[in-house]
């Protein structure tokens, strides 16, 4: 999903009400600055690289090919953001940001990169600007947050942006995974038939139709979640300013 | 021994079976009962909901629990929960008014369980699933594989053991749910029975599927890997047997005292002295066995998840043994010996 982890306990609680939770040590602080700094660079090197090539082309066909490979590179290396949940560092839940890392690092890998037929779609380029905002927005927050001086702007555009990001992104998402349906049926992309040694049987194609079907349920939850996660951090805000 | 001891031996057992609910005393001539007061609170929002007063100090909280439900008829004693903190743990049932740490005016946080439902009835659906679930691909009813397969029978002789062994698994465990199980809590959570059931039904449909296929491919080894296999599982299937009536004879009927289990007569209940809770030992023995028997991935992704579930709740149960006995013998390891 496009816009992941937005409404997580960490911002909450930082900008909400702080509770008493054992923070991060000043080691760990250093390491997450440094982590979400890089993470912030690199999506702007793929924004970059974006707006360059659409100048240099002048089209916005084919712009996959320009930045795929930071694109995998940052996308894949949000996984240590599941390591640093497990390890305590940032309080959100493992499985939350495991589930969220790992749909975008299928899209990336078993969608994108495996059925090359769907690279030149317009739909890529779709998700692949709402990620790469959202990014930039949520790594400069955590940044700024780690280091107490959070501008209200980052904080605004991160609880507000997403508004019209995460539905982006989600088409993009929903589209590519449909372009891609006909070619991995053709070539039977990582499918396994019967008869076989280990009696076991896998239909990718299947497999995709389930995950599109998945987003029925998933995707209003977590935008209605992100929503009231909206309402809480910047009502409560506008509330502490009047006074 | 001499026979005095034995008598003694036989009472002091005698005394521990019967029900330990304690005979109110009668009170003394000269003193007075002390009546109690009762009030009870909603735990999240503070708001009082009942207040009883002239509560006998000798009641339980399950007598507290019944007065509640009378007037609240929506919230039956197993859905209450009562605390003296509302963060804390929940009063047991037998507890006793006047040994609890409050004054004369008992103050009891409620928590609403949510709706409940009789454990005897979730075991039992999860067991009676499996195995019509099982039959049904055996049988090769209609709309499940090709029509030209419908009502056929395997060729494969392991096909059948398969299935004689898995529906014996089920068969076993509804037998022991109804006759030999003795679970202290009565109830739990509704949503229970949908969760448990979706994780065996499903399981079963994706195993049976591929065993009873048309095109399924017998084990590598043949029949000396089925027999191998067999025999572990039926070795697993008597020790979990086993395991189930040593800790069935541990607790008297209706009494809650929990007891240390330890190795009786029975070779397979040995294992008590390596691993606290063998039944699940044996349980995943068995469906290695199974695995190994059929060959089939589905099963061993079963046979892996079952053991990430298990172990969680022997390294739990472990836990509430080392709390509750001091003495508990220290070489045991939750569920596999050494290593678990």
């Amino acid at each position: 999903m496009s816009a992941p982890a937005m409404g997580t306990t960490k911002t909450a609680h930082s900008d909400v009400a702080p509770k008493k939770k054992r923070g991060p040590g000043a080691l760990a602080t250093a390491y997450l600055v440094i982590y979400n700094v890089v993470m912030t660079a690199g999506w702007l090197v793929i924004a970059v690289g974006l707006v360059r090539a659409y100048l240099a082309r002048g089209s916005y066909h084919g712009l996959y090919y320009s930045i795929e490979k930071p694109l995998k590179f940052f996308q894949t290396g949000a996984l240590l953001e599941v390591l640093h949940c497990a390890v305590g560092i940032v309080p959100s839940s493992v499985v939350l940001t495991g589930f969220q890392v790992l749909s975008r690092v299928f899209l990336t890998w078993a969608v994108t990169h495996s059925v090359r037929e769907v690279q030149n779609e317009d739909s890529v380029l779709l998700f692949v600007s709402a990620w790469t905002i959202t990014e930039i927005i949520r790594y400069s927050f955590y940044t700024f947050s780690l280091l107490n001086h959070l501008p209200y702007l980052i904080k605004w555009a991160r609880y507000t942006f997403f508004l019209v990001l995460y539905p982006m992104g989600v088409t993009g998402e929903l589209l590519t995974v449909y372009a891609a349906l006909p070619y991995v049926q053709k070539t039977g992309l990582y499918s396994v038939t019967l008869p076989n040694k280990y009696n076991f049987s896998f239909d990718y194609h299947t497999f995709l139709i389930l995950t599109m079907v998945s987003y029925i349920p998933l995707f209003p939850q977590l935008y209605f979640h992100m929503m009231r996660q909206r309402k809480k951090v910047l009502c409560h805000v506008e509330e502490y300013k009047k006074e | 021994m001499d026979t005095l001891a034995l008598e003694a031996k036989a009472t002091g057992q005698e005394k521990k079976c019967s029900a330990p609910r304690p005979r109110p005393k009668p009170p003394k001539k000269a003193k007075r009962i002390v009546y109690f007061e009762v009030e009870i609170v909603d735990a999240k929002t503070k708001e009082k909901l009942l207040l009883l007063d002239k509560v006998e100090p000798t009641s339980t909280i399950l007598d507290i629990k019944a007065l509640f439900h009378k007037s609240n008829p929506q919230w039956y004693p197993a859905r209450q929960s009562l605390r003296l903190d509302p963060k804390g743990k929940g009063l047991k049932d037998e507890d006793v008014l006047q040994t609890l740490p409050v004054g004369t005016t008992a103050s009891f946080y409620f928590f609403d369980l949510g709706a409940q439902i009789a454990w005897g009835t979730v075991f039992l659906s999860e067991c009676y699933g499996p195995l019509l679930i099982y039959l049904m691909f055996y049988f090769r009813l209609p709309f499940i594989y090709a029509p030209k397969y419908d009502f056929s029978s395997s060729k494969h002789w392991v096909v059948h053991l398969a299935c004689m062994c898995h529906s014996f698994h089920y068969v076993k465990r509804i037998l022991e749910t109804l006759f030999i199980h003795r679970i202290s809590h009565g109830t739990m959570p509704l949503r229970n029975i949908f969760k448990n059931c979706s994780y065996y039904w499903c399981f079963a449909a994706w195993m049976a599927y591929y065993i009873n296929h048309p095109l399924y491919t017998p084990p590598y080894y043949g029949q000396q890997q089925v027999k191998t296999a067999l025999i572990l599982f039926l070795f697993c299937q008597v020790g979990n047997f086993s395991i189930n009536i040593t800790l069935r004879n541990l607790k008297c009927p209706g009494s809650k005292v929990k007891k240390i289990p330890h190795p009786t007569k029975n070779p397979f209940t040995w294992i008590f002295a390596l691993v606290s809770c063998p039944n699940y030992t044996y349980e995943l023995g068995s469906w290695m066995g199974f695995t190994v028997m059929t060959q089939c991935l589905p099963v061993a992704f079963f046979t892996i998840v079952g053991f990430v579930l298990m172990t969680v709740w022997a390294r739990g149960k472990h836990r509430n043994y080392r709390k509750e006995f001091r003495d508990y013998p220290t070489l045991r390891s939750p569920i596999l010996p050494f290593i678990l």
